[in-house]
């Protein structure tokens, strides 16, 4: 990726633009990835009317203290979720600390999932493969079942400290299994890797069924570690312990407070690269591969990273299930798994880290809020039966929506877009108060016209073509504002 | 079940040549057998693709469906599960049978007929980028699995569907016809292997040589030009959906000859995935490809499972699949329907 914009780049993004144009024009019929309809007017002829776009605006307005003012207190009650017991909320037929310890986990699965499909546009219907290598890293590190067993007494890891002290480790082979995975696989094109990552995920349920000397077989591990704090006369085994139910603070909870804080770790360092340069070149991957290349976006080599980081997230959640539960068998990992959590992520709105948690959200809860209910509202339901079906109706809403919102429930508003044409805007019409009487008026289609010198920072490396013509400066973003 | 006692001693992963040098023949029938079945599916999947650049996802559960449509014609049929084979004579035999796989093709061709109108071709008028496509192919898959598995038996009362798999239906029972190489050649062998050959040699020339099949070339090579030259492409695609379905369905008869109690709802599932690899295999988009693909992928599966383990079986038919998009990307005979000579 160069870092200085030359006249002859500048001709290259054009000729792109054009063939890219054309191209479109040629064949309409043929499927090519597109936007969704959201972004494709510019955003300051949109108006800002719906309840997202407000809220956006809004929060983008607050000064930063201030976000963080508005967020502690959201994040705290969402924390707390669990322990008010809110009565429409709380779900019957289980505990709801445990759903939302398995909500937590989903969540970073969809985090880490998005990074991959949503942020770098890459389809991975093998991501099941991570979650259960971080799962069985674990266990396979900490259960006495295992002769890799590293935990006292036949090794030298306390037994109070080997989840976390292992988390690390497992996060790391997580991390090196999707380098493996990723490093012969994502040369391919679209369509053949969503087959090869699906047959990848399902080669690590085999192994784990498999390689009985080591994984246990299809009788798992058991006795995996996990945090032993909180020990008391009542909880010998201390508040992380799967024992710990029946009180208002059961493990559930607690696993799902930990959750949250790998949750909020992984958001910021996602949110981070997103507005990094990573992240453009994920965005610039995900709308045009080929223009992408062009423009000198080391494509394979961000596509690793995207593979990794999201393997690295999976590779945390399964961690935390392994010590959740604590036994690990082949089945919880079955390719089945994989497509839910990719519903998570096209339900929630692929590329919006918060949709995706939405996401997570719906799909654990809803199954468990109908079960054991009988009467929902005064209407008396089978809630079992409800539960049971939940596949079906995850089907049906995933057809539904790929009809009338395939851009999911909460979209991603192309924000780095967005800002940087909002900020090109803005530049503009400063521009036009101080030579006083300028037509104030600009749109991002101007600035395609005048070519990336009117963006003002000097750098080309993730202009991406799209389909309506428009030409996307996101380089503004690092013009000097953040 | 000729080969299956062979079982490699070393508890991590054996590595039993020997093994596979003394069944060898042996091996390769039982896999043509298997590879027959994946090929006729994978016709499926590799003729969307041509005409569509779309993976059908749902394909494996069109092929579950024909699986219950060709159970459902036997017991319309009079038959019953049964411990032992129904002697019906050869005759007869073949003509219930035949009943049967028409059966199963009406069923998965109408499915795969109406999953198209249902749920791609609202997509298509929009305009969906293939992503969208994909992720409701999955969608279509959960609904079809989770409909035979929760509401078909409440339609039919019981008889079909459900959580465990159907009760089988034996109209054969598998007898040594005579031997090629010292490998046994079951009755079992032959009906599979001879219909899945008939069956592909119909849809080469149904392709190569009628109308039909060159319009369905000419979508897949450029849908604009062929709709100008007065092809119409809703029509092709359609017809397309139809092929895949009955071949899947005709699959389907002969997958539950050779494992009878496959009759599951989720047992679409695997199978599908291997078929769609053995059209990477050959080249997706390839017809020919995706038959020498599935029989090949029948065969290597076989011989592995025999080299490394029987529980190998489903890991060696992905490893190959990597190995060969690794240095091959395009697949044995490369991609393009459409290439294919006119």
């Amino acid at each position: 990726m160069s870092t200085t914009s030359t006249p002859a780049e500048n001709g290259a993004t054009n000729g792109a633009t054009q063939r890219a144009g054309q191209g479109q024009a040629a064949s309409p019929a043929r499927p090519r990835p597109e936007l969704p309809p959201a972004g494709q007017t510019p955003v300051s002829q949109r108006p800002h009317g719906g309840v997202g776009d407000r809220f956006r605006l809004w929060w983008d307005a607050l000064a930063r203290p201030a976000q963080w003012g508005v967020g502690v207190p959201f994040i705290l009650l969402v924390a707390l979720l669990p322990i008010l017991n809110i009565p429409v909320l709380t779900t019957v037929g289980t505990n709801f600390g445990a759903v939302m310890a398995q909500f937590g986990m989903y969540a970073l699965l969809a985090i880490g999932l998005n990074v991959v499909v949503g942020q770098a546009g890459l389809l991975d219907l093998g991501y099941v493969g991570f979650y259960a290598i971080g799962a069985y890293t674990l266990a396979i590190m900490t259960s006495p079942d295992s002769p890799w067993n590293v935990t006292q007494p036949e090794g030298w890891l306390s037994d109070d400290w080997a989840w976390l002290a292992i988390l690390p480790v497992a996060v790391a082979i997580t991390a090196m299994s999707g380098l493996v995975l990723g490093s012969p696989t994502l040369r391919l094109r679209g369509d053949y890797l969503a087959i090869v990552t699906l047959g990848f995920g399902e080669i690590v349920r085999l192994l784990a069924d498999n390689l009985d000397e080591v994984t246990g077989g299809g009788q798992g591990l058991k006795s995996v570690a996990y945090p032993r704090l909180g020990v008391t006369e009542e909880l010998p085994n201390g508040v992380f312990s799967a024992g710990n139910v029946g009180t208002t603070l059961s493990s559930g909870v607690w696993w799902f407070w930990l959750s949250l804080v790998f949750i909020i770790i992984s958001l910021l360092l996602v949110g981070n690269l997103e507005r990094s340069r990573v992240g453009r070149a994920w965005v610039a991957i995900r709308e045009d591969e080929d223009a992408a290349e062009i423009m000198g976006v080391p494509t394979f080599k961000f596509k690793l990273w995207a593979f990794v980081i999201g393997a690295s997230i999976g590779g945390v959640s399964g961690a935390i299930y392994a010590g959740q539960v604590q036994f690990v068998i082949p089945t919880n990992f079955n390719i089945i798994n994989s497509v839910l959590f990719l519903c998570a992520v096209v339900l929630g709105g692929q590329g919006n880290k918060l949709g995706v948690i939405l996401g997570a959200f719906i799909i654990v809860y809803l199954p468990n809020f109908f079960l054991g209910r009988t009467s929902l509202f005064g209407i008396p339901i089978d809630g079992n039966e409800i539960a049971n079906y939940r596949y079906l109706f995850f089907g049906v809403a995933l057809m539904v929506l790929m009809v009338f919102r395939p851009q999911g429930l909460i979209p991603v508003r192309q924000k780095l877009l967005t800002y940087g044409r909002e900020l090109y805007v803005a530049a503009r019409r400063a521009l036009a108060r101080v030579h006083d009487g300028a037509p104030p008026a600009a749109y991002a289609t101007s600035a395609a016209a005048s070519g990336p010198a009117g963006g003002g920072a000097g750098r080309t490396p993730a202009t991406g073509t799209r389909p309506d013509g428009a030409t996307d400066h996101d380089e503004t973003t690092d013009g000097g504002t953040r | 079940m000729l080969v299956h006692g062979v079982l490699a001693a070393d508890p991590l992963i054996g590595f039993d040549l020997a093994a596979l040098g003394r069944n060898f023949w042996a091996l390769t029938v039982d896999g043509l057998t298997y590879g027959a079945v994946y090929a006729l599916v994978a016709v499926g999947y590799t003729l969307v693709y041509g005409v569509l650049r779309l993976i059908n996802f749902a394909h494996s559960e069109i092929f579950m469906l024909g699986m219950f449509g060709q159970y459902a014609t036997l017991l319309a049929l009079g038959f019953y599960p049964s411990g032992d084979a129904f002697d019906k004579g050869v005759l007869l035999t073949v003509v219930y049978l035949g009943i049967a796989m028409i059966g199963g093709m009406v069923v998965a061709g109408g499915a795969a007929v109406g999953l198209e109108r249902v749920a791609y071709r609202p997509l298509r008028k929009r305009g969906a980028p293939s992503l969208v496509f994909l992720i409701t192919a999955i969608g279509a898959s959960f609904v079809i699995q989770e409909f035979v598995h929760f509401v078909l038996p409440a339609l039919t009362g019981g008889e079909l569907g459900g959580v465990n798999a159907e009760q089988p239906i034996r109209l054969v029972e598998p007898e040594v016809q005579f031997t090629l190489f010292g490998a046994n050649v079951t009755n079992v062998t032959l009906i599979i292997v001879l219909s899945a050959l008939i069956l592909a040699l119909a849809t080469d020339m149904f392709i190569n040589r009628t109308k039909f099949g060159r319009g369905i070339r000419a979508v897949a090579q450029d849908p604009v030009t062929a709709t100008l030259m007065g092809v119409s492409r809703e029509r092709i695609i359609m017809l397309t959906f139809l092929i895949g379905g009955i071949l899947a369905g005709a699959a389907a008869l002969l997958y539950t000859l050779r494992v009878p109690n496959g009759i599951i709802y989720s047992g679409g599932f695997i199978l599908g995935i291997k078929a769609f690899s053995a059209a990477v295999l050959g080249g997706i988009g390839n017809l020919r490809g995706a038959l020498l693909g599935g029989l090949l992928l029948g065969v290597m599966e076989n011989y592995g499972q025999v080299l490394f383990g029987t529980e190998w079986r489903d890991v060696v038919a992905f490893v190959l699949l990597i190995v060969v998009l690794m240095f091959r990307p395009t697949g044995i005979l490369g991609e393009s329907l459409g290439r294919a000579r006119a």
